[in-house]
């Protein structure tokens, strides 16, 4: 007897009543569970997809590297564009704090057709660039078909082109004798290039060798855009003297940027949607909690002969509101549980299907579970307080 | 208001018939009701009434519908309070109490038998019985062993673990009893416990409140049943919210 703490029901007990509660009128609680499953598995869904999509770029970030830096030409103090001079590559070469240096040079007004029977204005828009230095290797690009400029296997002049091009010339497959017409002459297409994540512009481009451009289509030899991969260590560094290593003369009309700044960028772009969708599913949620509350009012109501049942046998208000408001948590937090494991299961579909990593954040999945016992707490407040007013004599009113 | 003043003219002569008929000491008195009035809107469903119930008694309170038995009944089981009066239940003065402190005495002193039983439908038999203990702060452990010593006490021993859709209704009312009796209250109530059955399973109901009764516990049986009355030692006759008469035999 000495154990005996009348006044006061054990967690156990309450939880053992709630689940009581619950298990008695299943289909009623799977339905209004079901509309807090669905709020927290389209919020767990949403922050998972992002989530996903963002260790996937980190992959992608990894594998190219952050250290990449690019110049391009600027304008002067009067607004002339100036152009990059001929020497910049070499110049950034020479620097200790740059690994490896490349870069691509325009030759205008060339255009690059199928053959040479295709009229001169259907174009395409793909243009013709000189690849300066080891292109391929400063963008850590991978060829999505054929090789690089190799030795000449024939006579004809070597192109490579970018994934756009490619696709856009019906060429995603190079075969020997693949051939394009570029300013009045065949040139043989030795490879294609996987998309280019730093360099997304170049995918558009066919790529010629330096001397080809020289000797072939008249390149005056200025680079307009050059790639610099810094010492990983001084990226900052490098970058802030780079202006000046290329053009020591107008180093304001250099424009040098971290094309990987970009691409995480426009993640940050997609952050922003993410957060009108987490607002969609909240919305969601709340209509569940308020399911979730109209269940427990009509559970109340249909319970008037038990709460007076157990008001006879000893239950003081307290116990009786406590009884109610431990089931609406649990009703809530059932649904919460089944709605994260639903929201993990539809990150993971999405994001291997888009091959990514699938990543479901833990502060998603417990702030979620949270989020469910608060609302099911606010919403069982309510039913519960006046569960706790029925009379004790309703056992006996109820016939 | 009239109601009341009508109706309290006759307590007088009440409670000269039931000093007359019960000569019970305080010390033994396990429910004491001494000029007890409810009124529920201008009407007086007991108009003063004194009743006292000695420990081991076996009483019935019958009368017909309207006579004010349920009042009585909820008042007898501190489910309600008296307008005015004061009613006594194991020597605790009921206006006294708060809520809780009401709670915690049905909890200990009283236990409930009510006509449509109302067991919990999916839970067990020894479930059902357990909750008679829950509120009285007994741990879990002990609750369902004193809970299957209650069944036990029954006769249903062999049942423990049926739930109410798997008991005839003779053996749901003997569950409820089961969790009346579990927590040993000074005082059990029972609202018409026969009134669901057929003749064969009230007899045995009533057979088991007779041997409990026998045993030791107070039991006072509220009925409009006049032969179930009949059977039992002393009864109380209710009319118009009033005590009309006693027969003790």
């Amino acid at each position: 007897m000495s154990r005996r703490r009348p006044g006061r029901l054990s967690a156990r007990d309450l939880v053992g009543l709630g689940v009581f509660g619950l298990r008695t009128r299943p289909a009623r609680v799977v339905l209004s569970a079901l509309g807090i499953a669905i709020g927290i598995a389209a919020m767990i869904a949403v922050v998972g997809i992002s989530s996903s999509s963002q260790a996937a770029l980190a992959r992608v970030l990894d594998g190219l590297g952050t250290n990449l830096l690019q110049v391009t030409p600027g304008r002067d103090a009067l607004g002339t564009d100036v152009p990059l001079p001929e020497a910049s590559r070499d110049m950034l070469d020479r620097r200790p704090d740059v690994e490896q240096a490349a870069g691509v040079g325009r030759v205008p007004g060339q255009r690059v057709y199928r053959s040479d029977r295709i009229p001169a204005a259907a174009s395409g828009g793909i243009t013709l660039d000189v690849a300066l230095g080891d292109l391929e290797g400063v963008l850590r690009s991978e060829m999505s078909s054929g090789t690089w400029f190799g030795d000449a296997s024939d006579d004809l002049p070597q192109v490579v082109l970018g994934s756009t091009a490619a696709a856009t010339l019906g060429l995603d497959r190079v075969h020997p004798g693949s051939r394009v017409w570029i300013d009045g002459r065949w040139v043989a297409v030795v490879g294609v290039l996987a998309p280019l994540p730093l360099a997304p512009d170049l995918d558009s481009s066919a790529l010629v060798p330096e001397s080809t451009a020289a000797d072939e289509f008249g390149w005056d030899g200025r680079p307009t855009r050059l790639f610099a991969r810094a010492d990983p260590e001084r990226v900052a560094a490098v970058r802030d003297v780079l202006a000046r290593t290329v053009n020591p003369a107008e180093p304001t009309a250099v424009t040098v940027s971290r094309p990987s700044e970009a691409l995480a960028a426009q993640q940050a772009s997609e952050a922003s949607f993410t957060g009108l969708l987490l607002g969609i599913g909240g919305v969601a949620l709340l209509v569940g909690g308020i399911g979730v509350a109209n269940t427990m009012v009509i559970t109340v109501l249909e319970r008037r002969a038990e709460v007076g049942v157990r008001r006879a046998l000893g239950a003081r208000r307290r116990h009786i509101r406590d009884q109610f408001l431990v089931e609406s948590l649990l009703l809530s937090l059932l649904g919460g549980a089944v709605g994260v494991a639903l929201g993990a299961a539809v990150t993971a579909v999405f994001a291997l299907s888009q091959g990514w990593p699938v990543v479901v954040p833990a502060w998603a999945a417990v702030g979620g579970l949270v989020a469910t016992v608060v609302i099911g707490g606010v919403s069982g407040l309510y039913p519960a307080s006046r569960a706790a007013r029925i009379p004790p004599t309703s056992a006996l009113a109820a016939a | 208001m009239s109601g009341v003043e009508t109706v309290g003219g006759l307590v007088g002569t009440t409670r000269a018939s039931s000093e007359a008929t019960t000569t019970p000491t305080a010390a033994e008195a396990v429910l004491e009701l001494r000029g007890v009035t409810k009124v529920y809107g201008g009407l007086a469903a007991l108009g003063g009434v004194d009743l006292s119930v000695t420990r081991g008694e076996f009483l019935a309170v019958v009368g017909p519908s309207g006579s004010g038995k349920s009042t009585m009944l909820n008042v007898m089981g501190t489910l309600d309070r008296p307008t005015t009066g004061s009613v006594r239940v194991a020597g605790h003065e009921v206006g006294g109490l708060g809520d809780d402190a009401l709670s915690r005495l049905r909890a200990e002193h009283i236990g409930f038998v009510f006509q449509h039983f109302h067991l919990a439908s999916g839970a067990t038999a020894t479930e059902n019985v357990a909750d008679g203990l829950l509120y009285a702060g007994v741990p879990r452990r002990e609750r369902i062993d004193r809970a299957r010593g209650a069944l036990d006490r029954v006769g249903l021993g062999h049942r423990v673990d049926h739930r109410p859709h798997q008991l005839s209704g003779g053996e749901k009312q003997r569950v409820a009893i089961a969790r009346a009796i579990v927590g040993e209250p000074a005082l059990l109530l029972a609202d018409e416990p026969t009134g669901a059955l057929d003749s064969v399973s009230g007899a045995a109901v009533l057979r088991l409140l007779d041997d409990l009764n026998a045993g030791g516990t107070t039991v006072v049986v509220i009925t409009h049943d006049l032969s179930l009355a009949a059977t039992l030692p002393r009864r109380v006759r209710m009319r118009d919210g009033l005590i009309e008469g006693e027969v003790l035999r």
